[in-house]
């Protein structure tokens, strides 16, 4: 009965997603006051009856009801609880239901806190995202229905997928879908804005904090994915290039060229094109990577069923948004005026190189990630594309971005002249050389190598130097904390997301040139050694997990003579779907991790053991923290609640909001 | 207008491309292998560890090679119709018992059947590595001189079996 009211719960949500669509935006150019009141009351509906059905599912899933087919084949009875919960979204009509979960979650925050706009460009917005969720819903109701029952049920469950099992698999998808589907508020803000022909910098302005949360969620989203395939996968790797993880990356770097072309058009009107043309790529390249993920065009380790029925739905409903939207593009963009002039020197050229640079960059991405799919599809042979055409292409494309990045925020708007900045800069220039300079005569490193902590090196420096010229200036006798805390958050989330940028590159260059792995045949007793710690097999034994038995190696790590870790890494086997699966015992630190994975066993007591020795690894994941963080901060700059408080004071309802002085005055 | 039009045109370019990659399957690789000499092989049988296999006792017959495990799930699928297809007797079926036991490869047979004139017993995979075998199952076709004609990758369906090796066999065997 449950499944049936889930099941019906979508096709209410879908009813009021086509009314929040057509009513609302057929409303806002008629002038109908009515018909775009619709889109808010439509919003709270579409997320309660939503909301609704994913509870029905996750029910089904904790109440063990085979009866339902998508809970059949992706949940057991031996299943512990918190994973029959994640099993949700463990397949993939599970995933479509999160996703539109994720959607009306979006839609809702954007109706809440959108008191302050015009009624007409709400009406839009909210109509622009009931479409899409008109398209995932039908996309959900005709060709994946995560309520579809097995009659008879099944005895019991095939088991939710070994590799899912696990706590990281819990929280990505979600984070992940945050992002991908937070992208499609700033792709609705600028439709909204190219139906009204006012692309300006209140448009700008609102979508900048809901771009920058989104984006926050899909940094985090992609960590999670990273981290878990470091840890679970087994083989200590931490990005494959693979099409999925290309699917989640490409987003990522248009979303983060978007972040700061927003910032040039909200600060200096000028980029508007750009910027839209950005905010339609993000998204759509968000909605591409639904469809090669669930379509089975290409092929990765993330193995969802593909089914081509489903793939021929995604790509028409692609088409319409993807082409409607540049469609509409085209028919706009010519009539925005260009902004306000800059010179070749000035803060906008220099984003305007990183934009082209992150776009490029994406660029290659996607075509490497595609190139298999054209070359096929030409009947040129089959081939794959792998880690090195990616690091060749996609690594000189980044270091100029990197070290533009470290100058930019030296660089004033509008106008510029290059001698100040080289002043600024020269003292944090040769602090760099010569720390390269120490990096070549103390470590026997490579040149990529010292190169890598020369760019990272700059980054942080610069980006130190930057905050304390910014605090220096400041009437004298001002106390730090207030010098600290009147500089706005945005300013802060800059910084500190750039630092983040630094600190992952430390993390890449150390562990790409200096990380260690050996496959070592061992049996009990043995030791091998690896970055000068010993490894030594002590003890091997059969463990029973609950849905699982496992063969677990037992290890003592010394350094010098002193005990460092026990670590125990397992084999195991899941027993429902007769899977193996390697649990590598990682032992974390500060300034490196000890990951020992078990490979295949020779016999009964010698075992094929990798040990790898990986430096600096954590400083990755740190890194991708910092920059989320810095996205955070950020989105909670005080502009943002301000002019809002400012306006529900003023009486609301001014349809085009003037640029308040407080924007501009601020680097 | 024009120039504004362009992000349109390449995202059509692009919807061609992935409408025709629907209709392909990424996972159908071709074998290097196909066209070439049949690995030479030697291994001792699963069942008598005192006999031995090799390429050579099959030259100058059209034959299969079936890799499979009996750690092997979807071998499991595919057993039942390879027994079936055996009994027709078209063509020997030589299977190589990859990456097993000796113990668990034999109980295995005896449990579903044996399809198999001979198995070859690769438990090392130094045999699987030359044949290029990257998933189990797999099943190579041989001809009378020695040469791979085809190869599946994955389970025999009986759609594989009617559409693909019966014709192939005929017409192998007629040349």
């Amino acid at each position: 009965m449950i499944p049936e009211i889930g099941n019906f719960a979508i096709m209410l949500a879908l009813c009021l997603a086509l009314v929040q669509s057509i009513l609302p935006i057929a409303g806002s150019f008629r002038g109908n006051q009515r018909w775009m009141a619709l889109a808010r009351p439509a919003a709270y509906g579409q997320f309660i009856f939503i909301t609704f059905a994913f509870v029905c599912l996750v029910y089904a899933f904790v109440s063990n009801d085979f009866s339902v087919a998508y809970v059949a084949s992706n949940s057991n009875s031996t299943l512990p609880v918190y994973y029959r919960v994640s099993g949700t979204w463990g397949g993939h009509e599970g995933s479509l239901l999160l996703w539109t979960q994720m959607l009306v979650l979006w839609t809702l925050a954007v109706a809440l806190f959108s008191r302050q706009l015009p009624q007409e460009t709400v009406a839009r917005v909210l109509g622009v995202m009931g479409l899409i969720s008109v398209g995932f819903l039908c996309f959900m109701l005709f060709t994946s229905d995560p309520f579809d029952r097995l009659l008879p049920a099944a005895a019991d469950g095939n088991d939710l997928n070994p590799l899912l099992q696990d706590f990281g698999m819990i929280v990505h998808p979600p984070l992940l879908y945050m992002g991908y589907v937070g992208f499609s508020v700033a792709f609705a803000f600028a439709i909204a804005a190219l139906m009204g022909g006012q692309l300006d910098a209140a448009w700008a302005r609102r979508s900048r904090p809901w771009t920058l949360v989104a984006w926050m969620f899909l940094t985090l989203g992609i960590f999670l994915g990273s981290f878990w395939a470091y840890y679970e996968l087994g083989w200590g790797g931490w990005w494959f290039w693979d099409a999925v993880e290309n699917a989640s990356f490409m987003p990522w770097l248009v979303g983060t060229a978007l972040i700061h072309s927003l910032a040039v058009t909200e600060k200096r009107g000028s980029f508007k094109n750009w910027t839209v043309l950005l905010a339609i790529m993000a998204f759509s390249l968000s909605l591409l990577g639904t469809f090669l993920v669930r379509s089975g065009v290409l092929t990765s380790v993330h193995a969802f069923a593909t089914d081509p029925r489903r793939g021929l739905f995604i790509l028409v409903f692609l088409t319409i948004v993807i082409g409607g939207s540049l469609l509409l593009f085209a028919w706009r963009a010519p009539k925005v005026g260009l902004g306000g002039r800059f010179s070749l020197f000035s803060r906008e050229s220099l984003l305007l190189a990183n934009n082209v640079l992150l776009v490029v960059a994406a660029g290659t991405v996607f075509l490497g990630t595609l190139y298999p799919l054209f070359l096929d599809a030409l009947d040129l042979g089959k081939i794959s594309v792998g880690p090195p055409y990616f690091e060749a292409v996609f690594v000189p494309l980044m270091i100029p971005a990197l070290l533009l990045m470290a100058i930019g925020p030296f660089v004033r708007w509008k106008e510029s002249k290059w001698q100040d900045v080289w002043r600024n800069l020269r003292w944090v220039g040769a602090a760099t050389l010569l720390l390269a300079l120490a990096a070549v005569v103390t470590l026997t490193a490579s040149p990529m190598l010292v190169f890598g902590l020369a760019v990272a090196a700059w980054i942080l420096l610069a980006t130190g130097w930057q905050l304390l010229q910014r605090l220096r200036h400041a009437p004298a006798g001002t106390s730090l904390l207030l010098r600290i805390s009147s500089l706005p958050r945005s300013y802060w989330g800059m910084l500190i997301a750039h630092a983040g940028i630094g600190v992952f590159v430390v993390g890449v260059t150390l562990v790409k040139g200096m990380e260690t792995a050996n496959d070592v045949r061992m049996q009990i007793g043995d030791t091998t050694s690896a970055g000068g710690y010993v490894f030594r097999f002590t003890d091997l034994k059969d463990i029973q997990g609950p849905n699982y038995t496992a063969t677990q190696a037992v290890f003592e790590v010394t350094r010098d003579g002193k005990t460092i870790a026990i670590m125990k890494p397992e084999k195991r086997l899941f027993t429902v779907q007769n899977m193996p699966m390697t649990e590598a015992a990682i032992d974390r630190g500060f300034t490196r991790d000890l990951y020992l994975a078990l490979g295949e066993p020779v016999n009964k007591t010698t075992w094929i053991v990798r040990v790898q020795h990986k430096p600096f690894v954590c400083w990755i994941w740190a890194g991708c923290l910092i920059i989320a963080f810095g996205g955070l901060m950020a989105a909670l700059d005080r502009r943002y609640r301000v002019s809002r408080r400012k306006r529900q004071e003023e009486g609301s309802a001014i349809p085009s909001d003037p640029l308040p002085n407080t924007a501009t005055a601020r680097g | 207008m024009k120039r504004f039009l362009w992000p349109l045109a390449a995202f059509i370019a692009l919807v061609v491309f992935l409408g025709v990659g629907l209709r392909l399957n990424p996972r159908e690789v071709p074998s290097p292998l196909i066209g070439k000499p049949v690995p030479a092989f030697q291994l001792t049988q699963l069942l008598d560890a005192d006999k031995t296999i090799s390429d050579r006792d099959m030259a100058g017959q059209v034959w299969l090679l079936n890799v499979w495990a009996s750690w092997c799930v979807s071998c499991r699928q595919e057993h039942p119709i390879l027994v079936e297809f055996a009994k027709a007797n078209v063509v020997p079926i030589i299977g190589l018992n990859y990456k097993d036991g000796r113990q668990d490869g034999a109980d295995w047979l005896a449990k579903f059947g044996n399809p198999y004139r001979v198995s070859a017993f690769d438990s090392a995979g130094r045999v699987g590595i030359d044949f290029g075998v990257y998933g189990v199952p797999e099943t190579f076709v041989i001809d009378k001189h020695g040469v791979i004609r085809y190869k599946q990758i994955g389970p025999i369906t009986p759609e594989v079996i009617t559409d693909k090796l019966l014709p192939l066999i005929k017409e192998l065997n007629r040349a």
